[in-house]
């Protein structure tokens, strides 16, 4: 058996888009993964974090053999995805987060159970993990109800159960709390850790946008930006590579036509980000010394702009990613 | 490019996730055709619809033949439409699960992410299709017999060629469903109509309503190349025999002769359906069609 769940080597994947009526026979290329090399051990919780339209879902696809790489290889469970699709699958489960699949004329209980038998499940132990699964994410009296009658919360609940019942070697999550409230995440992300506490063999990767599911969930973090791996460790190595320095976050009142780059203009000043919110903006600075923050306050002042909260924070996710692609991840989101 | 050929998987595994595949899509087929939530509906599309094309045609018989019903024709006509409801339902039913799990309910990717076989799964989602097409056509031909003297004797019939010529054709309509279901697969935007255009189509071309005589030369190896042609034929030959042979079409052939017509037109192709769909499948990974959804 391989050590490694999932292993890809220069992986790239090229879309090409037909251009409109008139430029019909056009074909523009959009590059959606760029050379990616990964190693996910078994037993790791591996995430994908980054903006959407990153190239995590492209990965995901090619990973569980609905997507042709462009170039490049990937391995899971030990076998080629291109070569050996059939040996790949019988390994593997998905399950696609926002969305409300499923049969919605069959019960809860039939959904799961119908895909069980595709994966060639007995149908008494089928039934006994589906009660199990069911139970564990709080849709246990709902078994029989039709999955049309469901919310989307819980028939992403259901599906995520789908993903979990085949008990596979590897299972893709692709934004798997993506739609659900803060409570019904919260039971996911507790449901993920302990599915894979109970067997140490077995392999999860996962794709977020939220940062702070990454860091709690995952052992080892990739950053995805624009089809391209900016860096791969725990979510504890890459963010001590920016505890050399100093992170603040303050709150003012509007900045009065005061950019960002104005402020990383100051001497000692790394990053400066700036977010809109209500009433004013939020300013993200990293700073090289704690005491590059007086001229900032001091341009604030000068601006008019009142300072409403100051905290000096440990660095998260969010500031890795600022760090490596320059921007904040609702910056990228925005300008996509 | 990365692309390498595809190894196949050893036979045993590939019959037993065949027959698995199979078994649970023509389960799930049946869940999705016999949700019959309303009766009212139910009877709409299975009796009342069959009856009125019949009828239509009944009427436009009756208009132009000054209602001639003793004319061979009418027997021709009547059951060959009765039992080209199958080619809608069999090879639409096959055709359209892509359509359906892509489109609808969103789950033609976990369909293709399990260790399934997707042309199995593809044809045992047609069974219930044909459960409720022979429904239809029990009905059509029925109301035939009792309201409009289609000379029919149940004594008479040659039941063995028709349960086999019916056996064989239903197979072939589902490779042809397989094949339209593969084209399917590549299609993203103009899916939907696919199906229906075919079998509008060789409505024509197939001597489905009138023989092939009545159409044009040029369009006529259309209809000789269909195994459709084939197995109407049959079908009529095996309930109402002698009748059906007053048209010159097929005439000068044997049961025999049609029948093994009717099995190399439906081995070549099921043959051609699987190629296709080894080359639709494998350009549908290319172009990323099979989880697409046009929301059209």
């Amino acid at each position: 058996m391989s050590e490694l769940a999932i292993h890809t080597e220069n992986l790239g994947r090229i879309y090409k888009i037909r251009g409109n009526k008139k430029e019909k026979k056009v074909r523009k290329e959009l590059v959606a993964l760029q050379d990616v090399n990964l190693d996910v051990r078994r037993g790791e919780l591996f995430g994908l974090l980054g903006p959407n339209g990153a190239g995590k879902t492209t990965l995901i696809k090619i990973l569980v053999t609905l997507l042709a790489p462009t170039t490049g290889l990937a391995r899971v469970a030990g076998h080629d995805v291109t070569a050996e699709p059939h040996l790949v699958r019988p390994c593997i489960n998905m399950v696609s987060g926002g969305e409300s699949s499923g049969y919605g004329l069959l019960t809860v209980r039939e959904n799961l159970w119908m895909f069980s038998q595709f994966y060639g499940l007995p149908s008494k132990e089928a039934n006994q993990r589906i009660e199990a699964l069911l139970k564990k994410v709080g849709l246990g009296d709902r078994i029989h109800t039709k999955s049309s009658d469901l919310s989307t919360g819980l028939r992403q609940k259901m599906n995520i159960v789908r993903g979990f019942m085949t008990d596979p070697e590897v299972l893709f999550l692709d934004e798997p709390t993506l739609g659900l409230d803060v409570g019904a995440s919260r039971d996911v992300r507790g449901f993920i850790r302990e599915w894979l506490d109970e067997d140490k063999s077995r392999t999860l990767l996962l794709t977020t946008h939220y940062m702070v599911e990454a860091e709690e969930l995952c052992d080892r973090v990739a950053i995805i930006n624009q089809g391209k791996v900016l860096a791969c460790d725990t979510p504890a190595n890459l963010k001590h590579r920016l505890q050399r320095d100093a992170l603040f976050d303050i709150q003012t009142s509007p900045l009065n036509g005061l950019k960002a780059p104005e402020i990383e203009a100051l001497a000692e000043v790394r990053k400066a980000t700036v977010e809109d919110v209500e009433g004013g903006a939020r300013l993200k600075l990293a700073l090289v010394e704690e005491a590059a923050l007086g001229p900032v306050i001091n341009v604030l002042t000068q601006k008019n702009v009142r300072i409403v909260n100051l905290t000096k924070r440990e660095p998260t996710l969010e500031d890795v990613f600022v760090d490596l692609v320059g921007k904040s991840m609702a910056e990228v989101e925005k300008n996509e | 490019m990365a692309v390498t050929q595809t190894a196949t998987a050893p036979a045993n595994t590939r019959w037993t996730e065949g027959w698995r595949s199979f078994r649970m899509a023509a389960w799930l087929g049946w869940q999705i055709e016999s949700n019959w939530a309303d009766p009212f509906l139910f009877f709409i599309y299975s009796v009342v619809k069959p009856l009125a094309s019949a009828s239509i045609l009944v009427v436009m018989y009756s208009i132009i033949t000054n209602a001639n019903f003793e004319n061979p024709l009418f027997p021709y006509i009547y059951l060959g439409n009765a039992f080209y409801i199958y080619v809608g339902a069999v090879m639409s039913g096959v055709s359209w699960a892509v359509i359906d799990d892509r489109e609808h309910y969103k789950t033609l990717k976990y369909m293709y992410v399990a260790p399934i076989r997707i042309p199995a799964y593809l044809l045992g989602r047609g069974v219930a299709r044909f459960l409720t097409g022979s429904l239809s056509v029990i009905i059509t031909i029925t109301a035939g017999v009792l309201f409009l003297k289609v000379p029919f004797n149940p004594l008479e019939a040659n039941w063995p060629l028709f349960f086999l010529a019916l056996f064989i054709g239903v197979v072939m309509l589902a490779m042809m469903g397989l094949l339209l279901g593969s084209i399917t697969l590549l299609l993203v935007h103009h899916s939907w109509g696919i199906a229906e255009a075919v079998a509008g189509a060789l409505y024509l071309f197939s001597g489905a309503i009138f023989p092939l005589e009545v159409l044009p030369n040029w369009i006529r190896p259309v209809g000789y190349i269909m195994p459709i042609t084939y197995w109407l034929e049959l079908l009529r030959r095996s309930l109402v025999g002698d009748i059906a042979q007053a048209f010159p079409t097929l005439a000068g052939f044997s049961n025999l002769q049609l029948l093994g017509i009717l099995v190399g037109l439906s081995l070549a192709f099921g043959t051609l359906a699987v190629f296709v769909f080894r080359y639709c499948d494998y350009h549908a990974r290319e172009r990323g069609t099979i989880d697409m959804v046009s929301n059209y």
